[in-house]
């Protein structure tokens, strides 16, 4: 043991033990925000068996029941009210696909294809994607900042009190709704973004629009709109998921609202492309 | 009293949350009373003294670490630990009770009318017009039949906190928890809504537990009194030995406890509480007593 007073520089760590006690307190933080992103994967899949529990007992119970009114004011929050900002970016992608494509295409004396191309990447991929990246800004977004200012607010102890179940109250009405508009919302942006490519391929590359909508016919087939529809469900559950957990989970008041938000468009936009690469994987392996 | 007179029987409550540092605070410590039918109970104690802990602790909103919450409400034929009940059981007691929380927790997307409706159209099968007459009376009870079709963001502070207690009446309950309630109002609206809980406790024959620390309120409201302090029971007694021990003169005040609760009673800078505290080393620094200087 050093017997040098207390601050000289003979009883100053090392500049060793110092680097250890830094990769030390790194790796401990590494290991916690591990362990909290496995509690939160953990609690959100909790909050999506408790949803699918409510809509069970809905189903088949009376005293269940989801609001009508609540599920309809949400779906027009979600899902009409992202129309205008869906169709906007999608014919920007179909537009800026067709331009993108042409060069190459073209040194192959393809350029007709542009049409398949445009047509597979709208409806498989960019259309579902493009579409719950936007969501996960519009609604995913609000519905977390809403149900944080609820929980500063003590709205949802309010509703526990009064034995009231709040995922019946607040979560499923935003989990149905968003499932239920983002397939919709897929539907929209896979024919504006085709639109979009069309309207291009006509305006810039001389492509007549009639022949463009044949080829588009002949190269979609069933599965590729039931993939991406699927894929859009999945993504509607993920950004619900993600944004009531996060409001859920909010403490330390608006501080911790404005916080929730930015981590709910964070962890959608990752959850959406990983599970989007996942998916992609699952439909080449077995040839969907 | 009898047993049964008991509708709520705390049992040695401990209640601790995790720290920062990955060590634990206890906010509770061995907390014990009982909470008799019919009477008003005020739990007062000072800012972090585990008042509000207890209070989500009674409601079921926290979990305890050790001890129990027992609960005899009148449909209940043996007491309940509402800590080791199921939902369906504690749901059933929830239906009991109504709280009013300090901002009055008014849910923003609906109107005070249909604030006041939802517990009556969740939990019974009672026709839609038979709902609103109820929801008129409840809103007439306390002065606020005038705001039925306002949104909570057009009220004010106490009319937000009367619409919360309409909304904590609707079910008729035997047990209404009050959270401050008159933290942020004026000394006038403050007495409003002492007087609007005298009121419906007599007119409801309900039991009262009030969290606070407006001493006025607290003595205008009370039948007993819990003082709590760093999250133990310092006393409980009725209302008139926590008025001797106000109004009596600390240096014949036997008991420590006593001349502490008398100095937080008064709102006094000099005492038990201000003196256990202490210097900080700088502060000792700074007045001379530190030697080396």
């Amino acid at each position: 043991m050093s017997t040098a007073p207390a601050g000289s520089p003979s009883s100053r760590p090392g500049v060793v033990v110092r680097a250890v006690e830094a990769v030390g307190a790194a790796a401990a933080t590494g290991l916690r925000a591990a362990a909290s992103s496995v509690a939160a994967v953990g609690g959100m899949a909790y909050l999506f068996y408790d949803c699918l529990g409510v809509c069970a007992r809905t189903l088949l119970g009376r005293k269940s029941r989801v609001s009508g009114e609540s599920l309809a004011a949400q779906m027009v929050r979600v899902g009409v009210r992202s129309i205008g900002i869906v169709c906007l970016v999608q014919i920007f992608i179909g537009a800026i696909l067709a331009l993108q494509l042409a060069p190459t295409l073209e040194s192959y004396g393809q350029l007709q294809q542009i049409a398949t191309v445009v047509a597979i990447a709208v409806v498989r991929e960019l259309g579902p994607l493009i579409t719950a990246i936007v969501l996960s800004g519009f609604a995913g977004a609000s519905i977390a900042a809403e149900i944080g200012a609820m929980v500063e607010a003590e709205e949802i102890k309010a509703l526990r009190a009064h034995a009231l179940d709040p995922v019946r109250f607040l979560i499923v009405p935003r989990f149905l709704a968003t499932v239920m508009m983002i397939v919709g919302l897929a539907v929209i942006a896979d024919i504006v973004g085709v639109t979009g490519g069309l309207l291009t391929s006509w305006a810039a590359l001389g492509i007549d629009p009639q022949s463009y909508l044949d080829m588009t016919q002949t190269a979609l087939v069933t599965k590729d709109f039931v993939t991406g529809l699927v894929k859009a469900g999945v993504f509607g559950v993920l950004i619900s998921m993600i944004a009531c957990y996060e409001g859920l989970n909010v403490s330390g008041g608006a501080e911790g609202v404005g916080s929730a938000t930015t981590a709910t468009v964070v962890k959608c936009i990752v959850a959406i492309i990983g599970t989007d690469a996942v998916f992609t994987a699952i439909f080449y392996v077995f040839e969907l | 009293m009898s047993d049964r007179d008991v509708v709520i029987s705390v049992r040695n409550v401990r209640k601790c949350f995790p720290s920062a540092d990955g060590s634990f605070i206890t906010v509770l410590d061995d907390v014990s009373f009982d909470i008799h039918r019919g009477e008003t109970l005020v739990i007062m104690g000072g800012s972090g003294d585990g008042k509000s802990t207890l209070l989500n602790c009674l409601i079921a909103e926290y979990d305890v670490d050790a001890g129990a919450i027992f609960y005899r409400t009148r449909d209940m034929d043996e007491p309940g630990d509402i800590h080791t009940m199921g939902p369906r059981e504690l749901n059933a007691v929830r239906k009991r009770f109504g709280i009013l929380f300090q901002s009055g927790a008014l849910f923003n997307s609906m109107t005070v009318a249909e604030n006041v409706a939802l517990p009556l159209r969740e939990h019974s099968y009672v026709d839609p017009s038979i709902i609103d007459i109820v929801v008129t009376l409840k809103l007439q009870q306390v002065k606020m039949l005038a705001h039925r079709d306002k949104m909570p963001a057009q009220l004010s502070g106490g009319q937000k906190k009367r619409a919360g207690l309409a909304r904590a009446t609707a079910l008729d309950p035997e047990i209404l928890f009050y959270d401050e309630p008159s933290a942020g109002l004026d000394p006038v609206t403050s007495c409003a809504i002492d007087e609007l809980i005298i009121d419906l406790t007599r007119k409801l024959r309900v039991t009262s537990v009030v969290v606070t620390h407006e001493m006025d309120s607290a003595f205008r409201i009370a039948d007993r009194m819990v003082m709590l302090g760093k999250g133990r029971v310092l006393k409980v007694a009725t209302r008139a030995e926590f008025e001797a021990i106000r109004d009596a003169d600390p240096d014949v005040l036997a008991d420590p406890v006593d001349r502490l609760i008398h100095q937080f009673i008064n709102g006094l800078n000099h005492g038990p509480l201000t003196d256990r505290e202490g210097m900080s080393e700088f502060e000792k620094l700074l007045v001379g007593t530190q030697t080396g200087l």
